[in-house]
């Protein structure tokens, strides 16, 4: 290696330490490095200034409080204007009352934990199988001719449609209302892996091909990187499906013993508690934004690094 | 084998096409192409669009197969870059020249330390936690510059590698080069379509006929360097190899 090129080095190392952007030493440099060095800076965007952090998250929120307060005004003139009787389309005070006393009972966080242990292990065993039939799927062309539009198919069935078979083969149990949930959910997650496969830019195969990659390393260090993004959808989307199906689910087959949301959901309806069944309308809505929320950070973080995004 | 064949492998060259002919179906994109290309030596391959030059490449790096003549490449081992730099945007800059140390089985101290070599050797030395999208298209080449030279190549090929760039860029990444060719003694063989380019960077520009490729003209470009793309001699010379290519271009009119 040429020996001008370490001393170089250790000015610009010994300033990297606090500052975000790499600093050209200037000093003992040859003049084609700081044309090189200038370029560089000249064509590097300037970091611009993001404003304040509370400004940012004022500028994010105001429309959502905005468009819940609108709802909430609209759902109170309908009340007012007496469209149906007080017990049966109850006032958002009144629900927010109900919502506010039934969220400090240790009851509900009891629902809220059975739905969401039945939540959690019906999407990571449909990620798992998802994932597996994916990766076959894009692996094995005969395996695609014969069900890579089935699995297309499957993503777009109601999975309220499963649930008598279900419950045939499964009687009322949990595993009658995973199954669904597995079915709902794995298509996606399948989906979004083969076309994350599938869209590799080609470019980027052949630089795996110039590399020298073959087998696991293509996998390992081009494949499966490469289709991350196409996959954080499929399992955003997955999500989707499988929350959707665990509340048609939870409403249709109620295990005894097991007070989920939907089953308290259920008993509400049955005693004609109109208020309770929209705290759990809620309820469910909310915990649903938060997963997305989550998967939308995650999603973001990776837009960003790859420089998918434009801040 | 003997010391004389040794010496013969040795002193021969890198890279020898013997009427190279590629088709693609009834398409016949290089016909009976014969070249070599010395150890050492900066050869420019030059030719208007249909010319065959990137499948020549792509012949030579073994991404694909010849349809006729004799291939040699003595089994040394190649690098080619591209037009678009095609770094991995899941890695830093670090990682992407890394990574051919890594499928190489290279050790975790040394193949960092090997990356900062590299990227010292591009002039892009405390950049390496950055991540390609914050570089420019001209960083982001010579980060695929360290990349190609991270595979310890004993040919580097190049595809149009500054086609996407600005002038201004192009021109400081040609000395860039050509201080990179001649310290680490590279043996590359560049594909352009622009002539001044060719006739400032090259020690042999070979000028390709289209449809089908085939080798028109051999020059030896001699002038000294480190050269100057807007020097005299090189504008000269520039000049005089255009005209011959324009004139092949016009043989297509009809």
């Amino acid at each position: 290696m040429p020996s001008k090129f370490p001393s170089a080095r250790a000015g610009l190392e010994g300033t990297s330490g606090d500052s975000t952007a790499p600093v050209v030493e200037k000093v003992g440099v040859s003049p084609e490095a700081a044309e090189v060095a200038g370029l560089d800076a000249l064509e590097l965007q300037p970091q611009r200034d993001k404003g304040q952090r509370g400004k940012r998250i004022w500028k994010n929120t105001w429309p959502k409080l905005a468009a819940i307060a609108i709802v909430l005004l609209v759902w109170q003139i309908v009340v007012w204007a007496e469209w149906k009787p007080i017990y049966v389309l109850p006032s958002p005070e009144t629900v927010f009352t109900d919502l506010g006393s039934v969220i400090t009972t240790a009851d509900f966080w009891d629902g809220v934990r059975v739905t969401m242990t039945r939540a959690f292990t019906g999407f990571l065993l449909a990620v798992v199988i998802g994932t597996i039939i994916g990766a076959l799927v894009s692996q094995f062309a005969p395996l695609r001719a014969a069900i890579g539009s089935l699995i297309t198919g499957l993503q777009t069935m109601p999975s309220i449609m499963w649930f008598p078979l279900a419950i045939l083969l499964f009687q009322l149990s949990e595993s009658a209302i995973l199954f669904v949930v597995i079915l709902g959910a794995a298509p996606s997650v399948a989906n979004g892996l083969i076309s994350g496969i599938d869209y590799v830019p080609r470019t980027w195969l052949r630089v795996g091909q110039v590399l020298g990659m073959r087998g696991v390393a293509k996998y390992r260090h081009l494949i499966l990187p490469a289709s991350l993004p196409s996959f954080i959808s499929g399992l955003k989307q997955g999500w989707a499906f499988s929350w959707r199906s665990l509340m048609a689910g939870e409403l249709l087959v109620i295990v005894p013993g097991a007070l989920s949301i939907g089953v308290r959901m259920q008993q509400a309806r049955d005693l004609s508690d109109s208020s309770l069944v929209i705290c759990y309308i809620i309820v469910v809505l909310i915990i649903g934004i938060l997963i997305d929320v989550l998967f939308n950070a995650a999603d973001n973080a990776l837009r960003r690094r790859w420089g998918l995004l434009s801040n | 084998m003997s010391l004389l064949e040794r010496q013969d492998v040795r002193t021969g060259p890198l890279v020898r096409l013997e009427s190279v002919s590629k088709s693609y179906g009834d398409l016949l994109a290089l016909d009976r192409v014969s070249l070599a290309v010395q150890r050492g030596e900066f050869v420019c391959l030059l030719g208007a669009s249909g010319c065959g030059k990137s499948t020549l490449l792509s012949l030579v790096a073994g991404l694909d197969q010849i349809s006729g003549g004799t291939l040699d490449i003595g089994g040394r081992k190649v690098s080619l870059m591209f037009q678009e730099a095609a770094l991995f945007p899941w890695l830093s800059v670090r990682g992407n020249v890394e990574l051919p140390l890594r499928l190489q089985g290279v050790s975790r101290p040394e193949r960092r330390k090997r990356a900062e070599e590299l990227l010292g050797i591009v002039r892009l030395s405390g950049f390496s936690d950055k991540r390609p999208h914050e570089l420019s298209g001209g960083m982001r080449q010579r980060v695929a510059l360290a990349r190609a030279l991270a595979q310890n190549a004993d040919i580097l090929l190049m595809d149009e590698p500054f086609g996407a760039l600005d002038a201004m860029t192009r021109d400081i990444l040609h000395d860039e080069l050509e201080r990179i060719w001649r310290e680490q003694s590279l043996t590359v063989l560049f594909v352009t379509h622009n002539v001044r380019e060719a006739v400032r960077l090259g020690d042999r520009v070979i000028l390709l006929s289209s449809r089908p490729g085939r080798v028109i003209e051999d020059y030896a470009i001699t002038h000294e360097r480190p050269r100057r793309i807007d020097s005299p001699e090189v504008s000269a010379q520039a000049g005089e190899i255009t005209d011959r290519l324009r004139a092949e271009v016009a043989r297509h009119a009809q």
